[in-house]
């Protein structure tokens, strides 16, 4: 085990952990924060995805070694009072279903918004296309980030 | 108006008479934690007091309203919807209305289950009568009060009006209100009445869902609690001999290996430690049971199929004879494997079973039979099991059994810890409840131009009965036989969405588009013709209602204007009555780069009522997306008992670019409202497999596409 000094939406955080640990289990079990989801732990769903510094990330396969002093924004830190054009258009559309995997789709796409603000059609689907929904909701979240685009 | 006696399920209404002041709860806080209304108005007051009306709802002294949602919520929105029917019959408006899960409780509520597409269908009554009792005593309290009679009076808003002009809310009259007895008979709404019904409502966990709150199973956390994770035997048919946990208990977080019944538990301070710790175990395994292979699940349903039975499970005329003696007989087989559920949040319980009580929280589709058997395994009374709901990432029918909720009561038990079980990915995938394979033969006699006679026979793993032999065509066929033989098997297999229409629809409506294809007949006017038949003069018992099935086809065919696609769009069609919902459905597929491609759906409903339309869509979709998404990709083998696949790297489901438009159209109705969260997922197999053949002329006789289409070979 070392002690590793995380910032977590803004905040510092101290953790000891082993090299190894997934930042996915160092943010819900060490630090409590919950709303990174776990789907499969091998970057295969999209569920667990934060943000390193300004790029998506699956924190399931993040070690916690890997991280040094980059930022991490979860979906709690996405925005003050869940006003990001996303979680605004997540509203207007009622996306999820279940919900489970929404959070880790709102993240995706926040991230890919700010490298590509004005995406087409076909960059949103293969932006997405990592991020899976067991309930189906691809024409809400695909019409949500449209929305999203136009709104911001 | 409908007049309803309050007897049925009249427990449901009576005040809970453990509380003080006789439904005069005292202002305990409600509010604290997540309730989203709360965070969203700024100013918001938190009553001082409650009023408890019924089990269903409590109404504060500023007039806002709690309302229970009695059913586990799976993702098909009845936290929201139910909680609709109640407030809309008890007229208050939406803005004041807070919804939160209630906790088993079968003194209260009926059916608090998630499964059959059946919460709204079997819950309308009740929800209804739930808004409406209450409605009725804040309307006798404000005319007692003011001397009138209740018919003097009415209610909009939370507000009750009398005919001198003079009104009230049902904060400052719910204390006498709660005093009246509860009322014998209650007056229900006219459908063209409603407020709330019908329009569109965002999900109650909306704010909770996109901020990251801790709504769902694995988002439990308690005081002491320990994460399990769990060692089961790699094959079915297998049993633990031995392990050696040494490796295991050093790995640092590790606090226990627990052996129960042919399951290794390792415990520990995090998921992650579990994980390891699991990993690190090593055990024997015996074989007690045989170990069976895909290839032995395909050629014992072979052999089921070509046998006749004595016994069908429904006969007309003599499809033998007919047969027999026919211009041309169609015969067709088609083809289905197990398929895993994979909610994406994998099974996981909290249990914390004491000497005095067992707690359990999570999420789970049958919280009342799962308690029954918890006290069963735990040698206690029910009455000291308590079930606690969280939301749920998916069901799909996987968390109908409760297995993941008796693991966490055993090892809690064992370990005197509060314990929560978590299944890894592949824990999930390969300890499943599988959809079961399963097979269809069909024969259909041809004699001058007719189907004159169609012979089903349907074979299954662990299926007692793999057909619905009361579907359409039966009753518009003259010589009609259904059978269905079971393979016994030791996977364990269960309802997955849709349970045997899931893959039956996709056979039955790829069979009847291509008996239409043989006849040269369009295949929707070939469906509306044996429709007519079975309205005019039935063979038999009529399954279903062809009005509302000639409804559906007639509206999708229209939107999808059907016969007509634009150059390079070809289209399939497949209809289906599953779980009382009428479905049909017009799939349309491109060729790209030589390759089909789904690029839309256009499907018909007819649910009866719609509650809430922005849901019932979503829904609709989803059923689609996800009927699509297995019927193109879904594949699970087995080899000597153990599954070949274990996450998603190695089973493909649906993705965003695989998803076509879904346009989803319901049939204007009044009638009671009937379930969506199955029914669109049966036809839409077919739909699209009829569109590929249009396509491609190639017919797909099994399932996953992908594996069995030539073009894409
Ligand atoms: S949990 Fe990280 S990608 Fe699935
Ligand atoms: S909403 Fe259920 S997995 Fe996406």
């Amino acid at each position: 085990m070392a002690i590793y000094q995380l910032n977590v939406n803004g905040k510092e955080h101290q953790v000891e952990a082993d090299a190894d640990t997934p930042i996915l289990w160092v943010l819900r079990d060490h630090i409590g924060l919950l709303g990174t989801k776990y789907g499969c732990g091998i970057a295969q769903c999209g569920a667990c995805t934060i943000h390193l510094e300004d790029s998506a990330v699956r924190s399931c396969s993040l070690p916690i070694s890997s991280v040094g002093d980059k930022p991490i924004t979860t979906i709690e830190g996405l925005s003050e009072k869940a006003s990001h054009p996303l979680q605004n258009a997540w509203r207007e559309y009622d996306v999820p279903q279940c919900g489970y995997c929404q959070a880790g789709q709102i993240m995706n796409a926040a991230a890919f918004l700010k490298n590509n603000p004005n995406p087409s059609n076909g960059e949103i689907e293969s932006a997405m296309n990592g991020n899976l929904c067991r309930c189906g909701t691809y024409n809400r979240i695909k019409a949500a980030i449209q929305a999203a685009v136009k709104n911001s | 108006m409908t007049l309803i006696k309050t007897q049925y399920n009249r427990r449901s209404f009576l005040k809970a008479s453990t509380l003080a002041g006789g439904g005069f709860v005292l202002g305990f806080n409600w509010l604290a934690g997540c309730t989203p209304v709360a965070e969203e108005v700024a100013e918001f007051v938190p009553p001082s007091a409650w009023f408890d009306l019924n089990a269903y709802l409590k109404i504060g002294d500023t007039g806002v309203v709690t309302i229970m949602a009695p059913n586990p919520e799976i993702g098909q929105n009845v936290k929201t919807s139910m909680p609709m029917i109640i407030a809309e019959e008890l007229d208050v408006a939406w803005r004041d209305v807070i919804v939160e899960q209630a906790p088993l409780n079968t003194e209260s509520f009926s059916r608090q289950v998630a499964g059959g597409s059946q919460s709204i269908r079997q819950g309308w009554q009740s929800l209804r009568m739930a808004g409406a009792t209450a409605r009725q005593m804040l309307v006798l309290a404000a005319a007692n009060l003011w001397g009138v009679a209740p018919e003097d009076c009415t209610t909009s808003d939370g507000v009750i009006t009398n005919n001198r002009g003079e009104s009230i809310t049902y904060g400052e009259i719910a204390l006498a209100a709660s005093a009246l007895e509860v009322p014998e008979e209650v007056k229900l709404k006219n459908p063209s009445n409603f407020k709330i019904i019908g329009t569109n409502i965002s999900n109650v966990d909306i704010e909770g869902i996109i901020t990251g709150k801790p709504l769902f199973g694995l988002d439990v956390r308690r005081e002491g609690m320990k994460f399990a994770v769990v060692l089961r035997p790699p094959a079915f048919g297998q049993k633990l001999e031995s392990f050696v946990d040494t490796a295991a208990r050093e790995v640092k977080g590790v606090t226990d290996v627990i052996r129960f019944g042919d399951k290794v538990a390792v415990l520990a301070n995090s998921t992650w430690a579990a994980m390891k710790g699991k990993k690190a175990l090593s055990a024997k395994w015996i074989t007690e049971n045989p170990l069976e292979s895909t290839t032995y699940h395909d050629e014992e349903l072979n052999k089921l199929l070509d046998k006749w039975t004595e016994l069908p499970l429904r006969k007309e005329g003599s499809v033998r004879y007919d047969l027999a003696i026919a211009d041309q007989v169609i015969e067709r087989v088609y083809e289905a494997p197990f398929l895993p559920h994979n909610c994406l949040e994998p099974m996981n319980f909290f249990a914390d079973v004491t000497d005095e009580k067992a707690e359990l929280i999570g999420p789970v589709q049958t919280p009342e039979w799962t308690r029954k058997r918890v006290a069963t395994l735990l040698g206690r009374e029910e009455k000291d099991v308590t079930i606690d709901l969280t939301r749920m990432g998916g069901g799909f029918g996987r968390r109908l059994y409760g297995d993941f909720a008796l693991e966490a009561a055993e090892i809690s038990s064992l370990a005197k810890l509060p314990v929560m079980v978590v299944f890894s990915r592949e824990d999930d995938m390969t300890a499943g409840t599988y959809r079961p394979a399963s097979k269809y033969k069909f024969k259909a006699g041809i004699k001058a131009g007719k189907m004159t006679s169609y012979y089903l026979v349907g074979a299954g793993v662990n299926m007692d009965n793999s057909t619905r032999e009361n579907n359409f065509p039966a009753g518009a066929v003259e010589n009609y036989q259904v059978e269905s033989h079971n393979l016994e098997s030791n996977i364990t297999t269960g309802a997955w969405r849709a349970p045997v229409t899931n893959f039956l629809a996709f056979a039955e409506q790829s069979f009847l588009d291509e008996v239409a294809a043989t006849l040269g007949q369009d295949p929707i006017q070939f469906r509306l013709d044996l429709f007519d038949q079975a309205k005019n003069s039935p063979f038999g018992e009529l399954g279903y209602d062809v009005e509302k099935s000639k409804g559906v086809i007639k509206l999708v065919a229209e939107k999808a204007y059907w016969g007509k696609p634009k150059p390079g769009v070809y289209q399939g069609f497949s209809t289906y009555y599953s779980h009382n919902t009428y479905v049909a459905e017009v799939a349309e597929v491109i060729m790209e780069n030589g390759a089909p491609k789904v690029q839309k759906v256009v499907c018909a409903i007819d649910c009866g009522i719609v509650i809430n339309p922005q849901a019932a869509i979503n829904q609709a979709q989803g059923g689609i997306i996800d009927g699509i998404g297995h019927a193109m990709y879904g594949d699970f083998v087995f080899e000597n008992g153990v599954p070949q696949s274990s996450n998603f790297n190695n089973y493909r489901l649906i993705r965003m670019q695989e998803a076509p438009e879904v346009e989803i159209h319901f049939v204007q109705s009044n009638n009671d409202p009937t379930g969506l969260g199955e029914p669109t997922l049966p036809p839409v197999g077919g739909a699209v497999a009829n569109a590929i053949h249009a396509a491609t002329g190639e017919r797909i006789y099994k399932q996953p596409f992908v594996k069995n289409l030539k073009v894409l070979g």
